[in-house]
């Protein structure tokens, strides 16, 4: 109970010691990503048809049709609904976001610990390939990875998320090798080695614990970027199809040729979602940022009054 | 050093008040206090003093007794939240009630500051030519170029930089010099008053005393006032005309740095003194203890938990200001006056025990 | 230390972070032939399978050195691209330097012209919005810098073409009309400096309206990324030593705020514009399959979509050792402006 409370405590520091916009946006940006990740959760039972639904009860649903009491953001040329769509494209969002979290934590993690703490080529090896990888242009890497991916894989959840993992791993492995490499001079770890304890074992169970922390602020510094490059790769045709499930960017790829004729609906639903759940998850980040980092935080300040002079 | 020439009238126009026995300034009950998260830190808590034209007042005191938040409120440079009380005059007239902008106007121009780290101080972008021609052309636009230059070139000089180095970079000199460079910067506009903060614990040994022969003749060429800010007796010693001893907020003694160090009175001032190193040192002494919580300060006198002399009315009522024996001012119930201690006050005061441990 | 050092290290400096850029471009180079020419198997019938019949594929992967062992296509790779040889496409069996030629001007001009307005509208909202931080145009600003990197560049790119092009009347589509195209003579290839050479004033102003929509998208998606980080500099400059040091001296608060902290805030952003001409290359793929401007972004996509390996080997090569040099260019450029640099 006790432990419980210092950790509620220290996680509420951010908003009791700051003052200003920090600590409004992290509020706002916890909100607004937080109405995203249930709409993800529970988008069966929140959107009125299938992400794939093109009718109901036997009738087909209008073409392109506008925004009625049926359809309240209107259909797409596909006969699909595009709130249904909409809802369900949250859940696409997520799915691809933490897969591709895991897929970086499963390999940038090991990598980054058996380069910090056996050193030598094999370290300067990973090194030079990793920084390579980084000074690649991001979006240009996930483009040649899913045109890769999709040929091997087909246009899955699963060769999208692989292909965004190849952008972050080289952060994640540079944020754990310099952990590992700092971590692994620190006594406790000196003393493991010094009872005997084998490389494994320290990796496993004094390293790990160390550097595994550093996991969730990466990630949520990625997951606006991550949410961008996906919808950028649907709409450019890389990404997920349209039938294996609902995709924002895809959506407004199609959209697009709609916004001459004057069909509002089908685009600017779908990247409204995207720029609210980038918005959401920006704001987070730098309020996190703002509030965690001394030089840029504003501490909420007590006014000062001086008592009078018979005081003292 | 050069015995710089200066123009008579120069001088008479930078120092219309040199009669000799006006202050410069003249500091009331001045306070200053800092906004923070858990209430205003009374870093700076009514403090009073002189200092008359080409003296120099050595400000000694542990880190934290707020010596540098005192030389920052004399100058206006407080952080935002912090305010500021009391009466600060320059040549009798107030800076705290005049209006910024005439406040403003006396700051570099007449109130000079020279600051603990020479290396982060000056602009990485600018050259040294840079940072002197913006100064000047600040308070003096109508300066033409050739006299901008050589007023610069001549405050170089004094500090004993060369004129080939007037167009280098900062990152291009060393500590000592870059500190040389802050003076030469501060005193090119010839301020009255110069507050200098700590200008020599950046430094090393030989630098130090080099940089406080500089400051020695300061006062003799330009009788420009210092207040030297130190946690450094020995430097008091060597440079000062008066000593401030500062503790917690409070000036508890001062006085002529000869009278003080011979005979301290207030109990502070005498372990400050036996805790410095000197030749004739044989074991290290120390203060048992650390300086109060500025937020919530104790009753009473603020020594008193870590008085070797603490009496019970020391924990109970304020100390009163006192003419020092020989000069000076002091503050402390054991050396008066007795009369104003109520009956049972000069029982000796139950302390918590201090444990080594708890100084870390 | 004298002051000479200054200048005499800095052709050093250059050949230094030259000699430091040739293994990086070495690993890159090697890590697009594992991912382009190892992993997909067979890049020749996956682009052309449909096209032609066995017989014919062969004769291909025999003229392409496909059948030859893969270190030998290896060896081929780097010494022809060190004789910038980006190879050919396959589907339509054109050099790369070729496609690059006719299509990297209009790449060229839209990202150019996208970063001078992402400077122009960046920079000035970065400062007012670090100096007068926390004030209702601070909030604003940030507000704007948020949005404009959380939307998309093709959402923006929608709404304009839904709600801006037509009663402006302006153009969504291509770099500029067609008779433009073919009456401007190519002589730089770059359709933005021809059209102005060839002094004709209805194809100039054709080609300036087609530019706006596309440039001000993505000048717009890069300004965000100026906004903040320049912000972020004015704030941590603001608190510098140098700072209360010029106010000690008196110094008004303008001359304070425009030499001493906006002067140094701005150094570090010539860095990260090296960062940001990566993001601007992705952002431009975007913006010319949006508006169907005919830049190399647009083709390569053209290229992924014919599965054409070749001319995706070659595109993305050419794109990455070009983001290496402009990094290079980048620190030059920095250790010119700030003198501890070359140290």
């Amino acid at each position: 109970m006790a432990a419980l409370r210092r950790v509620l405590r220290a996680l509420a520091t951010p908003f009791t010691q700051t003052a200003g916009l920090g600590r409004w946006m992290l509020v706002i940006g916890l909100v607004i990503t937080g109405i995203f990740v249930l709409l993800a959760i529970f988008a069966p039972w929140i959107a009125p048809y299938g992400f794939a639904q093109a009718s109901a009860d036997g009738v087909d649903f209008p073409k392109a049709g506008a925004p009625s009491g049926e359809h309240w953001f209107g259909t797409d040329r596909l006969l699909f609904d595009v709130m249904s769509r909409t809802i369900w494209g949250a859940r696409t969002a997520i799915e691809v976001v933490i897969l591709s979290i895991l897929i970086c934590v499963v390999i940038g993690v090991p990598l980054g610990l058996v380069s910090g703490y056996y050193g030598g080529w094999l370290d300067r090896v990973l090194l030079l390939v990793m920084d390579a990888l980084f000074a690649f242009p991001s979006f240009l890497l996930a483009i040649v990875f899913s045109f890769l991916l999709t040929d091997l894989f087909g246009g899955s959840v699963l060769a999208v998320a692989m292909s965004l993992s190849a952008i972050y791993i080289p952060q994640y492995y540079r944020v754990v090798r310099n952990t590992t490499v700092s971590a692994k001079e620190a006594t406790y770890v000196e003393a493991a080695r010094a009872i005997g304890a084998k490389d494994g074992v320290i990796m496993r169970r004094y390293l790990f614990g160390n550097v595994i922390q550093s996991v969730p602020v990466i990630g949520t510094l990625n997951a606006a970027d991550a949410i961008l490059t996906l919808a950028g790769l649907g709409f450019l045709g890389l990404g997920i199809q349209s039938t294996d499930a609902a995709e924002w960017g895809h959506d407004l790829n199609r959209a697009l040729a709609d916004a001459g004729a004057g069909v509002w609906w089908t685009g600017l639903y779908p990247g409204l979602a995207i720029v609210l759940l980038v918005t959401g998850l920006t704001l987070v980040g730098e309020g996190l940022n703002e509030t965690l980092n001394p030089t840029l935080r504003k501490r909420r300040l007590l006014p000062v009054v001086m008592t009078t002079r018979e005081d003292r | 050093m050069t015995q710089p020439e200066l123009d008579p009238v120069l001088e008479a126009e930078f120092q219309p008040d040199v009669t000799g026995d006006g202050p410069v300034i003249s500091a009331r009950d001045v306070r200053v206090w800092y906004g923070t998260t858990r209430g205003a830190i009374r870093a700076v808590d009514g403090v009073s003093f002189d200092l008359a034209p080409g003296e120099t007042l050595g400000l000694v005191g542990e880190s934290g007794c707020g010596k540098s938040t005192l030389g920052r409120g004399l100058m206006g440079l407080l952080p935002a939240g912090a305010k500021r009380d009391g009466e600060v005059r320059f040549r009798g007239e107030d800076v705290l009630t005049m209006s910024p902008r005439d406040a403003h106007r006396l700051r570099g121009s007449q109130l000079g500051m020279i600051f603990q780290e020479p290396m982060t101080r000056l602009n990485p972008l600018l050259r040294v030519s840079a940072h002197f021609e913006e100064a000047i052309r600040q308070h003096e636009p109508k300066l033409p170029k050739r006299e901008v230059t050589q007023r610069a070139l001549d405050a170089l000089r004094m500090m004993g930089i060369p004129p080939t180095r007037y167009r280098s970079y900062p990152h291009e000199f060393s500590g000592g010099m870059r500190q040389r460079l802050m003076i030469a910067l501060a005193l090119v506009l010839r301020p009255a008053f110069i507050v200098a903060d700590e200008p020599t614990t950046a430094l090393d040994v030989l630098v130090e005393a080099q940089i406080v022969q500089i400051l020695n003749d300061l006062r003799r060429d330009f009788r420009t006032s210092l207040l030297l800010i130190t946690h450094n007796v020995g430097i008091v010693a060597e440079a000062c005309d008066r000593v401030a001893v500062m503790y917690a907020g409070r000036i508890v003694e001062q006085g002529r740095v000869a009278d003080v160090f011979a005979a301290p009175q207030h109990p502070y001032t005498r372990e400050l003194l036996r805790s410095t190193i000197s030749l004739r040192t044989t074991g290290l002494n120390f203060i048992p203890g650390s300086p109060p919580d500025l937020i919530d300060p104790p009753p009473g006198c603020r020594f008193a938990p870590r008085c070797p002399q603490a009496m019970a009315v020391c924990a109970t009522t304020d100390p009163i200001t006192i003419e020092r024996p020989g000069g000076g001012q002091v503050e402390c119930w054991a050396v008066g006056p007795t009369d104003l201690i109520p009956a049972g006050g000069t029982a000796r005061l139950q302390q918590e025990e201090l444990a080594v441990a708890d100084e870390a | 230390m004298t002051g000479s050092t200054g200048t005499g290290s800095l052709p050093r400096y250059i050949l230094q972070r030259i000699l430091l850029v040739i293994p990086m471009i070495w690993v890159i180079l090697t890590l697009v032939f594992v991912i382009l020419r190892v992993a997909p198997g067979d890049p020749v019938s996956a682009a052309l399978g449909g096209k032609l019949d066995e017989e014919a594929l062969d004769e291909r992967r025999a003229a392409l050195g496909f059948d030859r062992p893969l270190i030998e296509q290896y060896w081929d790779y780097l010494v022809s691209v060190m004789k910038l040889d980006f190879g050919t496409t396959f589907s339509d069996n054109q050099p790369i330097l070729h496609v690059v030629r006719d299509n990297g001007g209009a790449t060229l001009s839209l990202t150019v012209v996208a970063f001078l307005i992402a400077l122009l509208v960046g920079i000035p909202l970065g400062l007012v919005a670090g100096r007068y931080r926390d004030s209702v145009p601070d909030v604003a600003i940030r507000l704007f810098g948020i949005l404009t990197y959380a939307a998309p560049i093709f959402f923006v790119g929608f709404l304009l073409q839904a709600y801006v092009a037509a009663p402006l009347g302006l153009p969504t589509s291509g770099a500029a009309s067609p008779r433009t195209v073919f009456t401007v003579e190519p002589t730089t290839h770059i359709l933005l400096i021809d059209v102005f050479l060839s002094g004709d004033g209805a194809a100039i102003e054709d080609v300036l309206l087609h530019l706006v929509l596309p440039a001000c998208t993505l000048g717009l998606l890069i300004c965000g990324v100026f906004i903040r980080l320049v912000r972020v500099n004015i704030l941590q400059t603001m608190q510098a030593d140098y700072v209360e040091a010029a106010e000690a001296r008196g110094l008004d608060r303008r001359k304070v705020t425009w030499r001493h902290a906006f002067r140094n805030a701005l150094v570090p952003v010539v860095t990260v514009i090296g960062l940001q001409f990566a993001l601007l290359l992705g952002g431009a793929v975007l913006t010319e399959s949006t508006f169907n401007w005919p830049g190399l972004g647009k083709k390569l996509v053209d290229y992924i979509n014919e599965r054409d390996y070749g001319a995706v080997q070659g595109i993305v090569t050419l794109f990455a050792v070009a983001v290496v040099l402009i990094s290079v260019l980048v620190d030059v450029v920095n250790a010119l402006i700030d003198p501890r640099v070359r140290y």
